[in-house]
Formats: structure tokens, sequence, C-alpha cells
């Protein structure tokens, strides 16, 4: 199979759903010309012109709310938000109105729409461009949540996501945009609520979301030396959740470590421990573990950053743990 | 601020009362509905300004859109919503136009042109600008028409689509209704400028303030700023000085608190159903007419209502998605 960039994979997922249905159409700050921040729109501005490649003002909650205005009366906008960071300045449009419209109104609201956004640190970025903040939105009724991490996810999940009636927030990383995977030629889409196993394994599961699924495989084929076979599940959607995927792994290894670069307080893995320990609690040989960012800011140094950050580093470190607990 | 210059048919006028009397009966059954238990939660009665409502919705399409606020029984009923559904989802029943899920505070209804009634103060303009945009690019001539109050417009959200609707040329009408205050604090205090209209300046739009008691004004006005925006010149700015009779909402008095008992009193003198009348030289007979038709009306809306059923639990968890 051919291997093309993340971050081409989502161009291509664009370009294909744009081509395919005249009611998609973009908008966002610097995506015409420009080619986006991270250069997840090069080429569409010459394909599809400025109507339906619309560079915004910087005015995210006129971004969100205009994405949703269009939807309403039937467009498909996909609208993107620089960085998840800057959600906080849309964040009413998104929890209030996003999320609320077809529930407020009775089903009787059209809410088509997708909220393009990354987030994620490793390249100094420091504080107010980092920020995993997925929870967040995973908290909120009303919308479903997806973070690939891998391009061929990102390309088939962002198909799906255009081509979903209901709004979808999907979150890329800022340091997957150059890693390069194998993306098939023929169309694909791959449905939301569907997890991926990602690696198999026997002995302990490893439920890792976005930048944390490439760091946990590798920690895996390093544990694999020391005789340890770990399986690694990518939920791929947070929300809606393959539930069952995560608890038949359970079953059959007995362990979980949940893995995110989101802060572990009141992250999302707090969630799945929550669920593992209602519904595998009879199969859990030892305590869940989590390996999550430190409970900080994200911090500007590129030292203090990767201290903050995990690694996979710190995923071998917790499965260890969780060894030598039995 | 402009004033009716009229070329306007008695026969619109006469519509255009019927419309304002209707919104005035709902808005008064709602307030007894609420008094006696039957209607719940926030509700937010027009009465004294259903002038902007009836000028604006008959200067519209049936396929034009409005978006409204937490104070948007008028503009819905303008719009063309049936009367039993509102009245059934404000009693917070199954056959409301929400199917219960809603209330006052989220009335909607698409099959009229009606994107909803959104209380997050501001947050319907963004909205409007992305209709309009949807409707530019199909390029039928459809407008979209957003109200808000003076207080939406010290809001980010105003500004932004404002900009939003200048820079593209969007058909999109904002209609602020000042009715002076925004809850209990003054216009004149929290506002910048005397008359918001000008604001359009700084989007290089047209702006004009107009009598918001006088309903030929607000629809005279209302026309060209449609035209305007079905011609592809963008979005006008219309503020309509208006007031409400009652309280901000239940447990807010008619005044005494904010406001003063004569400039309470000065405004109920510029009732936009009297004005209407005094402009149409109404009879006797004409008035009993239109009473009559709207009394059935309200009949018709609390029979519905009243034999509505509540809805199932079941129904809590529906139409959380597609």
């Amino acid at each position: 199979m051919r291997e093309i960039l993340y971050r081409e994979a989502i161009i291509e997922a664009m370009d294909e759903e744009m081509a395919r249905d005249d009611s998609v159409f973009l908008l966002g700050e610097d995506i015409a010309e420009f080619g986006g921040s991270y250069k997840t729109t090069v080429g569409l501005l010459e394909k599809y012109g400025a109507e339906r490649v619309r560079n915004t003002p910087i005015s995210e909650q006129g971004i969100i709310g205009s994405a949703l205005g269009a939807a309403l009366v039937g467009m498909r906008p996909v609208a993107e938000l620089m960085y998840i960071d800057f959600s906080a300045v849309a964040m009413d449009q998104i929890v209030n109105q996003v999320a609320k419209v077809r529930y407020m109104f009775g089903g009787k609201a059209n809410t088509s729409l997708v909220i393009r956004t990354q987030g994620g640190a490793g390249r100094s970025s420091a504080a107010q461009h980092a920020q995993s903040l997925e929870a967040w939105f995973v908290h909120v009724p009303g919308l479903k949540v997806v973070m690939p991490s891998s391009a061929r996810d990102a390309k088939g999940l962002l198909k799906a996501a255009i081509r979903d009636d209901d709004p979808v927030f999907f979150i890329e990383h800022k340091l997957l945009y150059l890693e390069r995977g194998a993306v098939p030629e023929e169309e694909e889409v791959i449905p939301i609520g569907v997890a991926e196993v990602k690696r198999e394994g026997n002995d302990l599961t490893i439920v890792a979301t976005s930048s944390m699924v490439g760091k946990s495989l590798v920690a895996a084929e390093e544990l694999e030396k020391e005789g340890v076979n770990c399986e690694v599940i990518d939920p791929r959607t947070l929300f809606p959740l393959d539930v069952e995927a995560i608890l038949a792994s359970i079953r059959k290894t007995g362990r979980l470590l949940i893995t995110h670069e989101a802060v572990q307080r009141c992250g999302w893995g707090a969630e799945i421990a929550a669920l593992a320990a209602k519904k595998a609690f009879d199969y859990l040989d030892a305590p869940i573990e989590r390996v999550c960012a430190k409970e900080t800011p994200v911090p500007f140094s590129p030292k203090l950053e990767s201290y903050v950050i995990p690694d996979k580093d710190d995923v071998i470190a917790g499965v260890r743990g969780m060894l030598e607990t039995v | 601020m402009a004033r009716a210059t009229s070329r306007l048919t008695r026969k619109r006028m006469h519509e255009m009362y019927r419309a304002m009397l209707r919104i005035r009966r709902f808005e008064e059954t709602a307030d007894d509905f609420y008094m006696a238990g039957k209607v719940v939660g926030g509700v937010h009665v027009s009465i004294g300004q259903e002038a902007c409502s009836a000028g604006v919705c008959a200067a519209l399409r049936e396929d034009d859109a409005v978006l409204t606020t937490h104070r948007g029984h008028g503009h819905s009923i303008a719009k063309g919503t049936r009367l039993p559904e509102m009245l059934a989802e404000l009693m917070g029943k199954v056959t409301g136009l929400c199917r219960s899920k809603g209330g006052s505070m989220h009335i909607a209804d698409v099959s009229k042109g009606h994107y909803g009634a959104h209380s997050i103060v501001g947050a319907n303009m963004p909205m409007a600008a992305g209709i309009g945009l949807a409707y530019q690019l199909e390029g039928k001539g459809q407008v979209a028409v957003v109200f808000f109050g003076d207080g939406a417009s010290n809001n980010g959200a105003f500004h932004e689509a404002m900009n939003l609707c200048a820079i593209w040329k969007l058909p999109v009408v904002f209609f602020c209704e000042n009715n002076q205050y925004a809850v209990s604090v003054p216009a004149e205090y929290s506002t910048s400028v005397d008359d918001i209209s000008v604001r359009s300046k700084g989007y290089d739009a047209p702006g004009l303030t107009v009598d918001g008691m006088d309903v030929a004004a607000v629809y005279e006005a209302s026309q060209e700023a449609v035209a305007h925006a079905r011609r592809g010149l963008g979005p006008s700015l219309i503020e309509a000085k208006t007031y409400r009779f009652f309280g901000h909402s239940r447990g807010d008095p008619h005044y005494g608190m904010y406001r003063t008992k004569e400039e309470w009193e000065g405004w109920k003198e510029r009732d936009p159903l009297i004005v209407c009348e005094k402009m149409l030289k109404m009879t006797a007979k004409q008035k009993k007419a239109h009473a009559e038709a709207v009394e059935a009306e309200i009949k018709e809306a609390i029979e519905f209502a009243e034999n509505s059923p509540e809805p199932e639990e079941s129904v809590a968890l529906e139409d959380i998605f597609a």
C-alpha cells in the first residue's frame, strides 16, 4: 500500500468529499492561499475556489456559529479551529449551540458539521497552543469526538465525519501531521464509534489515544523483549465509544493501562477506568493504571515540555509497575 | 429617527395589526398561564414590542429565515408559527414544537423558516451569518433576519457576525429591538452610543433607527433592508426604539425598581396597537372583527395545549443525535 503523510490524508479526505458533495465547504483562518497553519488544506483553494475554501477573520465564535447556521439550512461545513486551545473562544457556540440545537428543537434541526482542530504538545508551543482538551467535548451530550492516530484513520474517519448528520469534533495532533502511514488509494470510510486493535497481546491492555498510540506501540515492542506481551487498542472515537472492544481485551489480558496526552485529573481516561471497574471488575488482576501528562500547564522549555508530556518510557514504566503489583 | 411616510395599503396595515394583536393575546395568555402554574420555566413576554415582530416579518418571504432570542414569542408568531403547538411547548406538552424539550426560550419552527430562539445573548447572530452564507451560495435570493436586544449589541458575537456579513456581503438583516434595558441595566449606561444603529458604520453597512412603536415605520425600514440584502449588497442594521410593558420576566415589576412609573406611562401612551388603530382610524366594528378572530385562535390554542399529553420519560433520551 502507498504511504502518505497524515496531513496529506486530511487533505485527501476533504478533497474527495468536496468532489462528491457540493454542500461540503471549508471555513477557517488561513486555510486558502496559505493552505492552513499546518498545511492541511493545501491545493483545495485552487481546486474548489474561494467560496468553498473560505478564509475567515480571527473570529472563532463567528466561524463556529456561521458553520452551524449553514448546517441548519442544509450545508455540510467543515470549520477549522487553528488550535484546540482556541476552542475556548468559541465555547459558547460549540457547547450551547452546536451540541444543543437538535435536542432543544425536538430533533427538527439539521446540524451536520465538522469542527476540525489540532492539539497536543511537542513543538515548544507553550501553554496556549499545546493543550489536549478532548475531555471537555466528550463531556457534552450532542457532540461526537474523533481523535485519529494514523494517516489511514485520519482520512477514513474524516470522510465519515463529513458524511455524518451530527456535529463531529475532530481532533488532529500537530506532531502526527508529518508522520507517514499506509493509506489505501481506493476510497475507505472508517465508521465512527469503532475501535481498532493496533497490536494484539495477551498480558496487558493499553488503551491509548492520538499521539500516545504510536508511543505505546514502541513501548510494546520494547516490553516484548522482556517477555511482556501488550495489546494496544485505539478507540479512535472517544464518543461514541466502542466499549465492547475495550472490555473484550480486558477479559483477555486482565490488566488495563490507559494513556493520553491530556492531564490525568478528570481526563478521558478516568471515564475508561470507571467503565472497566464497573463492567470488567471480575477480570481485573491489578489496579487500573493511567499514564498521562503531569498536572501543569504545558511549559515552553523543550526540556520541561518533554518532562510533563508522557512518552514511551512512561508507558513502559507504567506497565512494569502493574506487573510488579501481582 | 425614521417614521412611516407610508404608501402602505390599508390591507397590509390591517394584516400587521392582526399579527400584533395575535402576539399581544398570546403573550397575555402565556403570562396568565404562568401565574396559574400551567406554564413553567423562563417566560419573557414581548408586550409593547409587537410592532417590531409584525413589521419585520411582513417584509419577509415565507422562505426567508428568522432567528430570535429568549424574548421570541412575537417573532415566532409573526413568522407564521402556529399558536397551538407553541402554547403546548410552553406547557411542556409532547405535542409542542420542540417535543417539550425547548420551552419558551427555544421555540423553533424550521418549516416556517424560523431557525429558533437562542437564549445565550448574542449567539444567534453568527448563526444568522451562516444561514446568510448558505443562502448566498444557493443563490435563491433568500434573506435571514436576526432579532436581538440592546444588550446583545454589546456582545462580541454581534461584532464578529456584523463583520463577517459585511466582508462577505451576506443577505442578513440585523434587527435590534432597543427596549432600553438589558434586564435592569439601562442602555444609556451600558452602551457607548445613543443610537445603536450607528454601529453599522464600523462595518460599512447601512444603519437606521426607527420608531419601534410604529409598525408602519418598522415595515418600511425592513423592506428597504431586506431589498438591500436580496440585491446582494450585504447586511443592514435596524434599531427600533421600543419598550416592554412588562418586567424582564415574572418577578420583575412593571416599574418601580429600575424604571419609573412616569417613564412607563409615557411609553404606554405609545402602545403599538393604539398607534396603529389611530393611523388606520379603525372603527369599532373593525376592532371587534380583529378581536373575535384572534380570540378564536387563542381558544383553539388553549384547547389543543391543555388537552395534549405530557411526554413519556423516554422522550428525554431522543433527539440528541440524528
